[in-house]
C-alpha cells in the first residue's frame, strides 16, 4: 500500500499542481504593485483579477507567502462588533467567508462553531446587552444569554461558583467561527496566479520612488519597478514603510503571544473568550487548544516570547478551564500587531496620491481578508472609496472620528 | 525577567513598570490649530529603533524617560525627566 501510493506520487499521468507564480525576474512595470504577501495582499490581487480584470500585478513578498501575520493570528472569525460601521464591515467579511471554499475549489476549512464572549461584571453584561442589540439590528447573529445556557454550550466550563471570577451571562454570537488561515492565503494566491498575477517572493521593499506627491517606482533587494499605483498590506510594519512613503500613521505596534497544546479529542466546540482575565481559546479541527491573550505591554518589533505573558496566558486558561492544566504545550510564538488608537484598521486613501493603504490591522486583521480584498480591489481599480470602508481613511483621526471598537476586542488590550 | 534600571528605585523587574508612550514634544496648546493638535494625540514615527520614551515605576509614581530598541527590546538609558523638561508648561483658561 505506502508503494502504491509513492508510484501514484511520483507517476507523470498525475503530476503534481504548482499553484503559484515559479521564480522568474520581476518585469520593469506593473500596473499595480502589492507591497505584502499575505491574506490581505493576495485577496486584493485575487478580486482586482476576477472583478476588474486588472491581471497585470506582482506581489511582492519579503519572506514566503503567508508568512507574517496571516500564519501568526489564531484564526478567530466573528462579527459581533459595537458600531455600525464594524459590525456592518466585518459581517460582509463572514458572509464571503462561508463560501469561499466552493470559489477557490480549495478547501478553507470554514467551520461555524459560534463564539461566546464571558462576563463577570454587570458593567460587561450592560456593554453585551448593547452589543446584541447592534449586532441583531444589523442582521448579525448575537444574544445575551445567561448561565444555564454556556452551560450547555460548554459543559467544561468554570463557571467561577463561589471562586474570583464566578461568570454572570455571556455573548453568544452564532455566526463566528474559524478557518485555516494558511488555506486562505494560499486559496487567494492560487486564484490570482492562475489569472495571471505574479507573485515574488523574498522579493523585500526597500525604498519607495515618490516624487511631486506621486508613487513612480518600487525598489527593492531585486531591482525597481516601476508601477501605475502600489498599494501596502504589511501588517506589522505598516509604520516603516508609510515612513518610506514619506508620512505618518497613527499606529503602535505590538507584538502578541499566543500558544497551542498537544491535540486532544474534540471536547471544546465554541471559540470561548473571556475578557476579565484577557484571555480566549479555540480547539482546531485537528484537535490542539489555541490560546492567545492580548498584545503586549509595550511596543517592539521582535517576535520573541516573554515568560510573564505565558504565565498570564496559562493562570487565565486554568481559571477557565481547570483540566487544561494537565495538558503539554506544544509550541508557542508571537505575531505583530499594529495598533491603531481606536481598534479600527486604517483603509484606503494616503497623502500620496497613487497609493494605498491597507494597515493598522492590530488584532483584527484575518477575520477581515476576504472583504479588505474586496473593497481595496474596488478602490484601486475605480478611484472610488467604496462605502463600507470610508470610516476608515487615516483622515478620520484629523477630524477626531474615531470608530471606537476598544470595547469589542476577544481579550482587551 | 526582564529589568528596568529605574533612575531613582535602581534595577527592578519590568512588570513594576508601565509603559507611557514615545516623548513627543507638544505643540503649544494655545496657538497650535486642532489637525496639529490630532497629529500631536494620535500619529507617531513609530520607529524600529531606539526611541525616547515615558515610562512609570507604578509602586513609586515615579515618571522617567528610557531609551529603547524597539527592535531588540535592549533599554540603552534612563534618566529623569528633568533632563530633557526644564520649564512647566501653563496651559492658559479660555476665558482669559
Amino acid at each position: 500500500m505506502p508503494f502504491g501510493l509513492l508510484k501514484y506520487g511520483l507517476s507523470k499521468t498525475y503530476p503534481a499542481k504548482h499553484h503559484f507564480t515559479p521564480r522568474k525576474d520581476l518585469k520593469k512595470h506593473y500596473d499595480v504593485v502589492i507591497i505584502g504577501g499575505g491574506g490581505h495582499g493576495a485577496a486584493i490581487a485575487y478580486y482586482l483579477a476576477k472583478y476588474h480584470g486588472i491581471t497585470d500585478i506582482a506581489i511582492l513578498e519579503k519572506g514566503y507567502l503567508g508568512g507574517g501575520n496571516t500564519g501568526r493570528n489564531t484564526a478567530v472569525l466573528r462579527a459581533n462588533y459595537l458600531t455600525e460601521e464594524g459590525v456592518t464591515f466585518y459581517r460582509e467579511s463572514l458572509k464571503l467567508y462561508r463560501d469561499l471554499s466552493n470559489e477557490f475549489d480549495y478547501n478553507i476549512m470554514w467551520e461555524n462553531r459560534g463564539q461566546l464572549t464571558l462576563a463577570t461584571t454587570d458593567a460587561a453584561i450592560g456593554s453585551f446587552r448593547w452589543r446584541a442589540e447592534v449586532n441583531k439590528h444589523l442582521g448579525v447573529q448575537s444574544e445575551l444569554i445567561g448561565r444555564d445556557e454556556i452551560r450547555e454550550l460548554v459543559p467544561l466550563l468554570n463557571l467561577g461558583d463561589g471562586g474570583r471570577y464566578p461568570i454572570l451571562g455571556g455573548l453568544w454570537h452564532a455566526d463566528g467561527g474559524t478557518a485555516r488561515h494558511d488555506a486562505v492565503v494560499w486559496g487567494y494566491a492560487k486564484g490570482a496566479c492562475e489569472r495571471g498575477v505574479e507573485l515574488h517572493q523574498l522579493t523585500e521593499v526597500t525604498g519607495l520612488d515618490v516624487e511631486h506627491g506621486r508613487i513612480k517606482a518600487v525598489l527593492t533587494n531585486r531591482g525597481t519597478v516601476q508601477c501605475g499605483c502600489a498599494v501596502q498590506a504589511v501588517a506589522g510594519t505598516s509604520s516603516l514603510l508609510a515612513a518610506m512613503a514619506g508620512f505618518k500613521l497613527p499606529i503602535h505596534t505590538y507584538p502578541l503571544q499566543a500558544m497551542v497544546t498537544q491535540p486532544y479529542k474534540p471536547i471544546l466546540d465554541p471559540l470561548v473568550s473571556a475578557p476579565h482575565v484577557h484571555v480566549y481559546i479555540q480547539q482546531t479541527s485537528r484537535g490542539e487548544f489555541v490560546i492567545g491573550g492580548g498584545s503586549d505591554p509595550y511596543p517592539l518589533y521582535n517576535t520573541r516570547s516573554t515568560l510573564e505573558m505565558k504565565e498570564s496566558l496559562c493562570s487565565a486558561i486554568q481559571e477557565l478551564f481547570p483540566f487544561i492544566g494537565q495538558m503539554r504545550l506544544l509550541r508557542q510564538w508571537a505575531g505583530i500587531t499594529d495598533m491603531t488608537p481606536d481598534y479600527s484598521p486604517i483603509m484606503g486613501l494616503s497623502p500620496v496620491e497613487n497609493y494605498y493603504l491597507d494597515a493598522g490591522w492590530g488584532t483584527w486583521g484575518f477575520k477581515a481578508t476576504p472583504i479588505s480584498g474586496k473593497t481595496m480591489a474596488e478602490l484601486i481599480a475605480t478611484g472610488r472609496v467604496p462605502d463600507l470602508i470610508k470610516p476608515f481613511g487615516v483622515d478620520r483621526f484629523l477630524r477626531f472620528e474615531q470608530v471606537n471598537e476598544a470595547g469589542a476586542t476577544a481579550a482587551s488590550h | 525577567m526582564k529589568i528596568v534600571p529605574c533612575p531613582l528605585n535602581g534595577p527592578r523587574n519590568i512588570s513594576e513598570f508601565a509603559y507611557g508612550g514615545e516623548v513627543e514634544l507638544m505643540p503649544d496648546p494655545n496657538t497650535s490649530s486642532s489637525e496639529e493638535w490630532a497629529e500631536y494625540i494620535f500619529f507617531s514615527d513609530n520607529p524600529a529603533g531606539v526611541v525616547r520614551e515615558w515610562w512609570c515605576h507604578s509602586a513609586t509614581s515615579y515618571w522617567f524617560i528610557a531609551e529603547r530598541n524597539t527592535v531588540t527590546d535592549e533599554i540603552v538609558r534612563t534618566y529623569p525627566a528633568s533632563e530633557l523638561f526644564k520649564e512647566r508648561v501653563e496651559f492658559k483658561k479660555e476665558s482669559e
